[in-house]
């Protein structure tokens, strides 16, 4: 309808810039994804920068300074309760984060991307098989499974990939076949195949590319949300191994203290862990907006 | 309540009304300026290319423009009153009373989840405030005025239960529910068959004049509009450059864009033979870039740059006709309109050519599988059935019928993307009807390339235009690095796309531009035959023309056999030399263009050729209504697939025994009881009133 594509036409000049760019140019006009723009690159600057940032060594004992001390001018955060420095831990802290969580994504995507094209591409018993499968996944409460996994091969990063890749690979899954199954009936699809393309080729050139906008919007939040899980699997005590600056086994050594009046040890962690969050997620939106518009 | 308007108000003026839309990137001007009236009683139909502001207009009339649009400066008047200075309770109150709209897509203006019924008692139950009962009795009455068979039924049934015509008559009846002084119609047929469109459009007529209600009717196909109205308005990016009635518009049209327009679609009875489509070259401007002067100046074969630059235009009316208006400094001036005549240099005729397509007993099922959770009993749709055909060389074989009818299932049994049931399809003498495109070598896919119907789709969104045909090359011509680049700049040449195109996304071009590309995608593999499934349908008329041109001066060039798959008997007319008609999978009629257009018809051939809409008033065209719709493949009638609906049948033969297969001497196929003999005798359904 001529009524409502007319005036939503982006002008010339933004057409002609390669994708990225023009993607970054009309992200400029969503507010809220600046904002979660804005958070996210915030905390990649904050990891990469880490060391030169941070004050103090993070597994540094300062006794000199003394445990669980309030903030001063020399340790914004004060200490905790061995007299590592707070600040440069939740520093240090965003590095891991910033790690597992997008390397758990990417492995969640490469899996969830493979099951959901053979799945909407073949149909059929293929795609019975493999779906049969990810709802059984699906099927448990993703906490338990989360646990019960970190139980069994032990707390650390790798593990915490491997875990998010299972739980997390079905829902991808979901998502891709349903846009492998709508994109597969499209006419370059069917001219792919009168050229004699193999189907791998179809897969990855020809439908995936074209699913790209809502996965980017799924991986944006999923990374999220795998954040959020990395804290609650430190919180829960199954997440990353001592003493690696862990945010959620912060909020889990601190806690304690908050009855204390030493509110900050827990708070300061939990506000980083949701700013990234946070981040994320308005980053999603305003992608989904841009992608709404295109 | 406001008094009834003074006799002789127009139902609605629009004077000098300016239509913006506003975005984030400024005020967007869609309409400039326009100004008509329409009386009581009175039919203008709107059209133009798409982008033109038909639909704004439209919906700027119902006062309906959504969030971002406004109008910004002069009246629109509905009898008599300022709509601008109406409240939204007036406003309210005349909408879908005094005012109503049939909108394109009727399923998306009838709730699924209320009965039809249900949702027409509604409008005298809300607006009159009618008691349930009388509202019912109404509803009923108007189901029956729309000609909708057995109205008790349809009133029980929830919208996906009927067809789409179906739909539309129940949209239409419901818009006329409150017997408004003003239906706002657009494009009330562009999703609809030709034979469903031809029956609403005669509806459309027929209430038209029962009611007295004015009709602003807006399409895109300029026969449509001489069907239903009396006067036409030619709208050309956001401008009314032509108005005037149909009779005096189409004999003599005074502006160079209407003349384009008619220029450029096949009337039904002309060929490529005789007068050729000339198509407008270019583009409509954006609103944001519009010329100076003239707006259709850039385009206009007889623009004058000292006058045609030199600022807005007045409207003028011809002094033969005041009515006639046109907005245009050369009005005047231009000589008689007359058709072009003189075809195109045609290639020897191919009839003693090689047979590069022979089609025999051609069967293509499908069985639905019983999944097991499902439970339901497994049925046969017969998509296609004992398909029998052949083509030479270097001409145009034409399929056309009703969607269902089974011409893009053969489509994709010919290219391998369905596997035959039974029956043989030899291309070059080699049977390639049970080998899956995946099955077949390079050389055969590359023999058999196909042009798609939507150019939206047809190109890869993520690929840029020369990836897309060099991948081709690459595929089926195994070529490499520079020869292939350079074959590829050669066929972007071909298909008269500038080289520079090669770097630019799908997004970055026309629709018209998107389906030359994909032409010279499908010549990468010089093919031996072209399968066109509908490639001009979803185009301009401007475009359309274009394509047409391009697609007969390659298959000349490259003697490629193309077959062209149509619902549109004005193109296929235009275009083919055979022509295949099916209906329910099975082809009922065979011939040249020429045995197809003339008598002896099939039945089902006669009712198609009655139905097309002719952009000429002065054409006579024999008037054959099909009653019911097109039965479900599921269950095939055992006799005569055309039974069903034929107005020619002639007993219970007819439903009880499959027809036989009627052959001249020249290869004229009809599939039907009524001897051949008989047939020749039915008057042709086209005459002109001049002859």
């Amino acid at each position: 309808m001529t009524i409502i594509t007319a005036p939503l036409k982006t002008p010339q000049a933004k057409r002609s810039l390669p994708g990225w760019l023009r993607t970054v140019s009309l992200l400029r006009e969503s507010p809220v994804g600046m904002i979660g723009a804005f958070l996210v690159l915030f905390w990649c600057f904050v990891a990469i920068f880490a060391p030169w940032i941070a004050p103090f060594n993070p597994n540094a004992n300062l006794y000199e300074i003394g445990v669980n001390t309030p903030p001063t001018w020399l340790n914004w955060l004060g200490t905790d309760d061995q007299a590592r420095d707070l600040l440069s831990r939740i520093i240090y802290g965003s590095r891991l984060v910033l790690t597992i969580a997008p390397l758990a994504t990417l492995c969640a995507y490469i899996v969830g991307c493979t099951i959901g094209l053979l799945a909407g591409y073949y149909r059929g018993w293929v795609d019975s098989v493999l779906m049969q499968v990810c709802n059984i996944i699906l099927s448990f409460p993703v906490l338990v499974l989360y646990v019960i996994i970190m139980m069994k091969f032990g707390p650390s990063a790798i593990n915490i990939i491997v875990a998010v890749t299972f739980i997390a690979s079905p829902q991808v899954a979901r998502l891709v076949r349903s846009q492998t199954l709508e994109l597969r009936e499209r006419e370059y699809v069917a001219a792919a195949k009168m050229r004699g393309e193999p189907a791998w080729y179809i897969m990855l050139v020809e439908i995936l590319p074209n699913a790209r906008g809502p996965l980017i919007v799924d991986a944006c939040l999923r990374t999220g949300y795998t954040a959020i899980t990395i804290g609650i699997l430190g919180f829960l005590g199954v997440g990353l191994r001592p003493p690696d600056p862990d945010w959620g086994g912060m909020i889990n050594a601190h806690y304690g203290f908050m009855l204390g009046g030493q509110v900050h040890m827990a708070l300061a962690p939990a506000i980083a862990l949701s700013s990234l969050v946070v981040g994320f997620s308005f980053l999603a939106d305003g992608l989904r907006e841009i992608s709404l518009r295109d | 309540m406001a008094s009834p308007p003074p006799a002789g108000t127009p139902v609605l003026e629009l004077d000098n009304a300016r239509i913006s839309y506003f975005t984030r990137a400024g005020e967007i001007n869609v309409v400039p300026s326009i100004s008509f009236k329409l009386q009581q009683g009175e039919a203008i139909g709107l059209v133009g290319e798409s982008g033109c502001g038909k639909s704004t207009v439209a919906f700027s009339i119902m006062k309906y423009l959504g969030g971002a649009g406004r109008l910004t400066g002069g009246r629109i008047l509905f009898e008599g009153r300022d709509m601008g200075s109406m409240s939204d309770s007036e406003l309210r109150r005349i909408r879908g009373r005094r005012l109503a709209m049939v909108y394109q897509d009727p399923m998306s203006s009838l709730n699924p989840v209320i009965p039809v019924g249900r949702q027409l008692m509604e409008v005298p139950m809300i607006h009159q405030n009618a008691s349930e009962a009388d509202a019912r009795k109404r509803a009923l009455q108007m189901l029956a005025e729309v000609r909708l068979p057995d109205p008790e039924s349809i009133f029980d049934r929830y919208p996906h239960q009927i067809s789409g015509g179906q739909q539309q008559r129940v949209v239409i009846a419901m818009a006329l529910m409150a017997e408004p002084s003003l239906l706002v119609m657009d494009e009330p047929t562009t999703g609809l068959d030709v034979t469903v469109e031809a029956a609403v459009l005669d509806l459309v007529r027929d209430l038209r004049r029962k009611h007295n209600s004015a009709i602003v009717f807006i399409s895109h196909n300029l026969g449509t509009v001489v069907r239903v109205c009396d006067r036409i308005g030619v709208m050309y990016a956001g401008e009314l450059v032509e108005e005037g009635p149909i009779t005096s518009v189409f004999r003599d049209p005074r502006h160079p864009y209407t003349r384009g327009l008619l220029e450029c679609i096949p009337v039904l009875g002309t060929d490529k033979h005789s007068s050729p489509l000339v198509p407008i070259p270019g583009q409509v401007p954006p609103a944001l870039h519009r010329p100076k002067g003239c707006i259709f100046v850039t385009r206009c074969k007889f623009a004058d740059q000292e006058r045609c630059t030199q600022g807005r235009i007045a409207t003028v009316g011809m002094p033969d006709d005041a009515t006639h208006r046109v907005q245009c400094v050369r009005a005047q001036e231009l000589a008689q309109w007359e058709r072009p005549h003189g075809g195109i240099a045609q290639a020897a005729q191919a009839r003693d050519a090689e047979e590069v397509l022979s089609v025999v007993n051609l069967r293509k099922f499908y069985d639905t599988s019983t999944s097991i959770f499902s439970g339901a009993e497994s049925y046969q749709i017969k998509a296609l059935n004992e398909i029998s055909m052949s083509a030479r060389r270097g001409m145009t074989l034409a399929i056309v019928g009703e969607s269902g009818c089974g011409k893009s299932t053969f489509a994709k049994v010919l290219t391998g993307l369905e596997k035959a049931t039974e029956g043989r399809v030899a291309v070059d003498g080699l049977d390639i009807g049970m080998i899956s495109v995946e099955k077949r070598t390079q050389g055969v896919k590359g023999k058999l390339q196909m042009v798609f119907q939507n150019p939206e789709s047809t190109l890869n969104p993520s690929h840029s235009v020369g990836f897309a045909i060099e991948r081709s090359l690459r595929r089926l011509k195994s070529m490499k690095g520079g020869a292939m680049r350079d074959r590829a700049r050669k066929l972007m040449e071909i298909v008269k796309l500038p080289g520079d195109f090669v770097g630019r996304k799908p997004r970055q071009l026309s629709g018209g531009q998107k389906q030359r590309v994909a032409i010279a995608r499908a010549l990468a593999g010089d093919p031996d035959i072209i399968v066109a499934d509908e490639p001009v349908s979803a185009l301009d008329v401007s475009v359309q023309a274009a394509i047409i041109n391009l697609l007969m001066e390659l298959q000349s060039q490259q003697q490629a056999t193309l077959i062209f798959i149509s619902h549109d008997l004005s193109v296929v007319r235009y275009l083919a030399d055979r022509v295949a008609v099916m209906y329910l999978g099975r082809i009922v009629e065979f011939g040249t263009v020429e045995e197809i257009f003339e008598p002896p018809y099939h039945p089902y051939t006669e009712a198609l050729l009655s139905a097309v809409p002719i952009a000429d008033p002065d054409r006579q065209q024999k008037r054959i209504l099909l009653e019911g719709a097109m039965p479900s493949p599921r269950d095939i009638p055992v006799g005569c697939p055309f039974a069903t609906r034929c107005p020619r049948k002639i007993g219970s033969i007819c439903d009880t025994t499959p027809p036989p297969e009627q052959t001249t001497n020249t290869g004229h196929r009809i599939l039907c009881h009524i001897p051949m003999a008989q047939l020749r005798e039915v008057e042709p359904i086209l005459s002109s009133a001049a002859e």
